[in-house]
């Protein structure tokens, strides 16, 4: 009996630990939540409260409209687009390479390997002056090409996501579609592609997300304000030149990240497994 | 010729082309070319001017923000990972045990994550720490301070602010150890419970050895992350005040992008590749002394 009180006293205790942890760690989302519905006098009065005097959807109205002649209905757009293309493009191409290396021996496969590994631990941000020149010389500057178009040459993380995943695949599969009359592409379509569809749901989340919240790509290579995506729009509400909207900045960055939000919800089991298998495997 | 491409060399080239084009015009090409430009004088505008190793000079004698903006980086990654880790080990061990709602629990600490790098975190973050946020506005309502603080424009603080905002991020490296965790075999811990070892001892002398090289993975990856830290800097705090924030990647950016001096910030970029290279290979070697390899390998 007694044993069993102490031990309802440390379930208590974990619990109450625990969530107060998990208070002080949410804390800044729901303050970011609360903000955004705050009139603009309570946001810097008692600027910790969670709760607003009123629900004020007027920011969010004020803040769709946007700036200049361009609403966030437009930013919203370009973000999809832009994201849904290269998400399309990292992981089709992805898919592709991944096989290549998985399931067929050519020539110089392991010294391209090698190369595409190493390439993985190049920061990309190196790359930003060279790249830059480069699409400066096409003239592709303030056009979405130099945002898109590199997604179409496959992404090394995400072709060793997927490798792993066609390695666990048995090879008889193959074997038998061979006998079948398969080619080589018809074993890719058939066999291959069905069986990895769990590694290119987690790499299509993980695009998604890295192409969703880029700033540096658009920072870089977008000038026009009707080009922009919401990541880079949001930056305009602190524009030194003009008297910044809090209620609407808020608003705006709470509707940013609601597509990750969604995208998180639904795909929570892809995403956490592929988190853990990714960082268990290195 | 028919043979030729029915060869399964062909085949393979085929399904490698997409990375192997890449490989050559986006990568490799433009690392070499942006060597060449390091050692000239390149504003875009007019053609680059050869200078020998007159940017790599001022860099190491009289740029005094080369210097400041290595150690700013630094120090951030240097407090930032090790803190975001501990944390994530920390609140992995509290959500490996096997009780109720650890799932949920699991999930609110991971959302902050979710939102991970994006600019509208950054933006709250200026807010949570602003004179007026939300932080100041708790310590004075509890009592801790009489007067607002500027956390983002102290020069002892800034840096912090950002430090912060990473340890806040811990979620992915949190569900990485605790499914490290779950791979620690059970019987271990068994026997050393007969043994009479302390639950101190069964985690200084078990659990940490086997997820070792879980830990070590990560802290490389995220060491090199931390070095190439960007978003959060540039609208944080923007480098100030007194460049005590001026991450290395920042400042490689002003000096291409605003100061149009594309050939000293080329040497920039490659100075920081070594030290990145360097950096890899020091940690890959130290390793041998705490990270514990299961003789079987994996």
């Amino acid at each position: 009996m007694k044993r069993k009180t102490r031990q309802r006293m440390r379930t208590v205790c974990y619990h109450l630990f625990t969530i107060a942890l998990a208070v002080i760690v949410f804390y800044p989302v729901l303050w970011l939540i609360a903000s955004s519905f705050k009139p603009q006098s309570e946001i810097f009065a008692n600027a910790h409260s969670l709760i607003p005097s009123e629900l004020k959807w007027q920011n969010y109205v004020q803040g769709w409209k946007g700036f200049g002649r361009t609403s966030f209905g437009v930013f919203f757009r370009n973000s999809f687009l832009i994201t849904i293309i290269s998400t399309i493009g990292q992981v089709s191409s992805s898919a592709c390479v991944a096989y290549g290396f998985a399931r067929i021996n050519f020539f110089g496969k392991r010294l391209l390997f090698t190369c595409m590994i190493l390439t993985m631990l190049i920061p990309s941000q190196i790359l930003m002056i060279p790249q830059y020149l480069l699409f400066n010389y096409f003239d592709w500057i303030n056009t979405w090409r130099p945002l898109i178009v590199p997604s179409f040459f496959g992404v090394p993380f995400f072709i060793f996501l997927i490798m792993q995943f066609i390695r666990g695949i048995p090879y008889e599969l193959d074997e038998a579609a061979k006998i079948d009359g398969c080619g080589r592409f018809g074993i890719f379509f058939r066999i291959i592609l069905p069986n990895i569809v769990p590694a290119l749901v987690t790499a299509t989340i993980f695009s998604f997300y890295w192409k969703w919240e880029d700033f540096m790509g658009p920072l870089l290579y977008l000038q026009s304000v009707e080009l922009y995506p919401v990541s880079l729009a949001l930056r305009l509400f602190s524009d030194p030149a003009a008297v910044t909207d809090w209620g609407a900045m808020f608003a705006m960055s709470v509707a940013s990240l609601i597509p990750v939000f969604i995208i998180f919800v639904v795909f929570q089991k892809y995403l956490v497994e592929g988190i853990a298998a990714t960082g268990l495997k290195g | 010729m028919k043979r030729i491409l029915r060869s399964d060399h062909f085949a393979g080239y085929v399904f490698i082309a997409p990375w192997l084009l890449g490989f050559f015009a986006i990568t490799i090409t433009p690392i070499l070319v942006s060597l060449y430009y390091s050692f000239t004088k390149y504003d875009i505008l007019s053609a680059p001017q050869w200078v020998g190793l007159m940017n790599y000079e001022t860099m190491f004698k009289y740029d005094y923000l080369f210097p400041q903006s290595l150690k700013v980086t630094f120090m951030y990654a240097f407090t930032s990972v090790p803190l975001r880790l501990l944390f994530a080990l920390f609140l992995a061990v509290l959500l490996s045990q096997k009780r109720k709602g650890v799932g949920v629990y699991r999930t609110i600490f991971y959302v902050p994550s979710v939102f991970g790098g994006s600019v509208a975190v950054a933006v709250m973050w200026r807010q949570l720490f602003g004179v007026n946020g939300a932080l100041n506005s708790i310590l004075t309502s509890v009592g801790a301070i009489d007067r607002n603080i500027g956390w983002l424009t102290g020069p002892n603080t800034a840096l912090w602010t950002l430090v912060a905002l990473a340890v806040w991020q811990f979620g992915s490296p949190m569900l990485i150890f605790l499914a490290g965790l779950k791979q620690v075999p059970y019987s271990l811990y068994e026997s050393a419970m007969i043994d009479g070892a302390s639950p101190w001892q069964r985690f200084f002398r078990i659990t940490l050895p086997m997820i070792s090289p879980i830990i070590f993975f990560n802290f490389l990856v995220q060491i090199i992350n931390g070095f190439m830290m960007f978003t959060q800097a540039l609208i944080i705090t923007n480098g100030g005040p007194f460049n005590r924030t001026l991450l290395y990647v920042l400042y490689v950016y002003r000096k291409a992008f605003t100061d149009y001096s594309m050939g000293y910030a080329s040497a920039l970029a490659w100075v920081m590749l070594v030290v990145v290279g360097v950096l890899t290979a020091v940690i890959f070697k130290t390793s041998s002394y705490w990270v514990y390899y299961e003789s079987k390998g994996e």
